[in-house]
């Protein structure tokens, strides 16, 4: 079955005065229709640069510097402003972290739905107001057609990122970009939001690429992860490869580092030691090399690639299979 | 929980009347212009001349009981005068403001929304625009054209739009990178749909009171080309060149000065008041006070 998004080699540049920095670098996944993807990843790992790359959204100084974003069988890089927004909001939408700015403070909800599905469908005009109400009843808005005249300010922070939710769902997207939805919630609030999306996909059909940093959020839901780091994938497969054997020793240390709650009460909680690298002087070898517990003089020395294990995971790392 | 959205404010949640209320100033302004305009607009119900009725019988005389304001030089009843006068000194002031503000929002908006070289070459035009000495310039404009209530208009709005572009474009440069913009391009919005759906709704407190600021300077500017005799001509009566005709008679007729300068005052004060109320209405960090 062709995949509805095959991203192949993809690389973003940030041209900076103090030199290039590559955000993203050589990143390649896979995406069947109704399949959802976890892109796990410190700050700066280049995990949202990517997703906004499919929307060609990039900020500058940012500029994809290559390879292929395969969308339906198109390349979303070759295509033009007027085709890139015909592609926003219709067949891929995103959702933001802080559903507190994400919203304009001076339009009605009902005026930011309808205004989300007029601009791709004008022919739905007439229907817009019941297709607003239907879609914030789907997102779990009570009373929501009586909440279309409401303020962005009256609603919590938890429906108004329903309401996000809402506004890039409501023209029935088959990809849904996920970037930290739930950072800016409570934690009780981001299980519902997570549970709403993965209903939601489960529903419509919708594939879902969960950007976040909290690996335990999303492993009960998603299909595949992708660990990030700086601007690399360095171990991509289902999520019980990532979850049962992490083979890349940066994705045991994310795992070793959620807390566990069946652990004695005051066990330190692991961490990684040291800090992400410089983008602008990622050091010669394997860039997790510095901060890696297993670490060999060939890690050093030379880059590893990507290969696939015998789980069938793809790994980064020369000593993945000797784990 | 059934009942929230029935004791909830509704839509007018954004009014700013409650914070307008408080400015005392703001609100008797606002029933001066009311009286006034509806008084000017209602002239020719209201006026017990004709704007034109020249009685010869009764010529300069001061204010009496047949003539509240006195007549001038032609016998013409002065507060009918002043009436018909204000009927176009305002439309053109609120023509200019709204011509002006839509120039000068059209202009600030572009600039700070695309930045770079093209919000420089506006920038840049909006100084030299800025540089121009307004009353010379009014004076070579006006003897090429032929003075209508909306060439006048029209003339003053188009050198009275650079306030509002400066302010635009700095509300402008901010609202752009707020996250609602992100997320509207990110649905698909063009930048037309994101400059006039979600920046300039977010703009619309500092335009609103530049406009209204600009009302008063555009009857000020009005009063002083027709003063030079070079706005809208008799026997069409204007503010202006009802001061104009009266500056020969200023201290033996001193009725003919006081009573369209007055009228002048009020409104163009009233205006400027209301402006502050709104601007103060508009200010949250002004709220607290």
């Amino acid at each position: 079955m062709k995949p509805l998004l095959d991203v192949r080699n993809l690389s973003v540049v940030f041209e900076t005065r103090a030199g290039d920095v590559h955000a993203v670098k050589d990143v390649s996944y896979t995406l069947q229709a109704g399949e959802s993807l976890a892109v796990v990843g410190e700050s700066g790992s280049g995990k949202s640069v990517s997703a906004l790359s499919l929307l060609g959204l990039v900020p500058p100084p940012g500029v994809v510097t290559g390879g292929q974003l395969l969308f339906n069988n198109r390349d979303i890089r070759k295509l033009r402003d007027i085709q890139l927004r015909r592609l926003r909001g219709r067949q891929i939408s995103m959702v933001f972290q802080d559903p507190m700015t994400s919203l304009n403070p001076v339009l009605t909800v009902g005026q930011q739905l309808i205004e989300a599905l007029v601009w791709h469908k004008p022919a739905m005009k007439a229907d817009a107001r019941q297709r607003a109400i239907d879609t914030l009843e789907l997102v779990g808005i009570p009373g929501a057609a009586d909440r279309l005249l409401d303020y962005p300010h009256q609603f919590s922070g938890g429906q108004r990122q329903r309401i996000m939710i809402a506004m890039g769902i409501i023209c029935r997207p088959s990809l849904l970009i996920a970037d930290e939805p739930t950072t800016a919630l409570d934690v009780t609030i981001q299980a519902q939001i997570v549970e709403l999306v993965k209903r939601l996909q489960a529903k419509m059909r919708m594939a879902v690429i969960w950007i976040t940093h909290d690996l335990a959020l999303v492993a009960g839901i998603v299909d595949k992860v992708a660990v990030m780091y700086a601007g690399s994938i360095v171990e991509y497969g289902t999520v019980e490869n990532i979850f049962d054997s992490p083979a890349h020793p940066y994705t045991s240390g994310l795992l070793q580092s959620m807390p566990d709650f069946s652990a004695p009460v005051r066990s330190r909680l692991k961490s990684i030691d040291g800090a992400p690298p410089d983008m602008k002087h990622i050091p010669r070898g394997c860039p997790f090399a510095p901060r890696c517990p297993r670490v060999v003089d060939k890690c050093r020395a030379q880059r590893p690639a990507l290969e696939t294990i015998s789980s069938g995971a793809v790994v980064a790392c020369w000593r993945a299979d000797q784990s | 929980m059934t009942d929230t959205h029935t004791t909830r404010y509704r839509g007018n949640e954004l009014s700013i009347w409650p914070q307008l209320r408080r400015h005392r100033l703001a609100v008797a302004s606002i029933v001066v212009v009311s009286i006034l305009s509806l008084a000017c607009f209602a002239a020719p119900l209201i006026a017990p001349y004709e704007f034109d009725a020249i009685d010869l019988g009764s010529i300069r005389q001061p204010p009496s009981f047949e003539h509240w304001m006195g007549t001038d030089d032609l016998g013409r009843d002065l507060f009918t005068r002043v009436l018909f006068g204000g009927r176009i000194s305002i439309l053109i002031g609120i023509l200019a403001a709204l011509f002006g503000t839509a120039l000068g929002t059209l202009i600030g908006a572009v600039g700070g929304f695309y930045g770079g070289r093209i919000d420089n070459v506006l920038m840049r035009f909006t100084d030299v625009a800025y540089s121009i000495p307004t009353l010379p310039l009014l004076i070579i404009l006006s003897s090429y054209t032929q003075a209508t209530g909306t060439s006048m208009a029209l003339i003053i709005g188009l050198l009275s739009w650079m306030a509002t572009a400066r302010v635009v474009r700095g509300e402008v440069l901010s609202i752009k990178e707020m996250l609602y913009v992100e997320a509207a391009r990110s649905l698909g919005a063009s930048n037309l749909r994101i400059i006039t759906r979600q920046v300039l709704p977010n703009a619309l407190g500092p335009i609103v009171v530049g406009a209204t600021l600009a009302v008063g300077y555009a009857i000020i500017l009005e009063s002083s080309l027709s003063f030079l005799g070079l706005g809208v001509q008799p026997p069409v009566p204007t503010w202006g060149n009802l001061l104009m005709d009266a500056q020969s008679t200023m201290a033996s007729k001193p009725w003919l000065t006081i009573f369209p300068g007055v009228a002048i005052l009020l409104v163009v004060l009233s205006v400027n008041f209301i402006g502050d109320g709104l601007q103060d209405a508009l200010d949250p960090s002004a709220r607290q006070r």
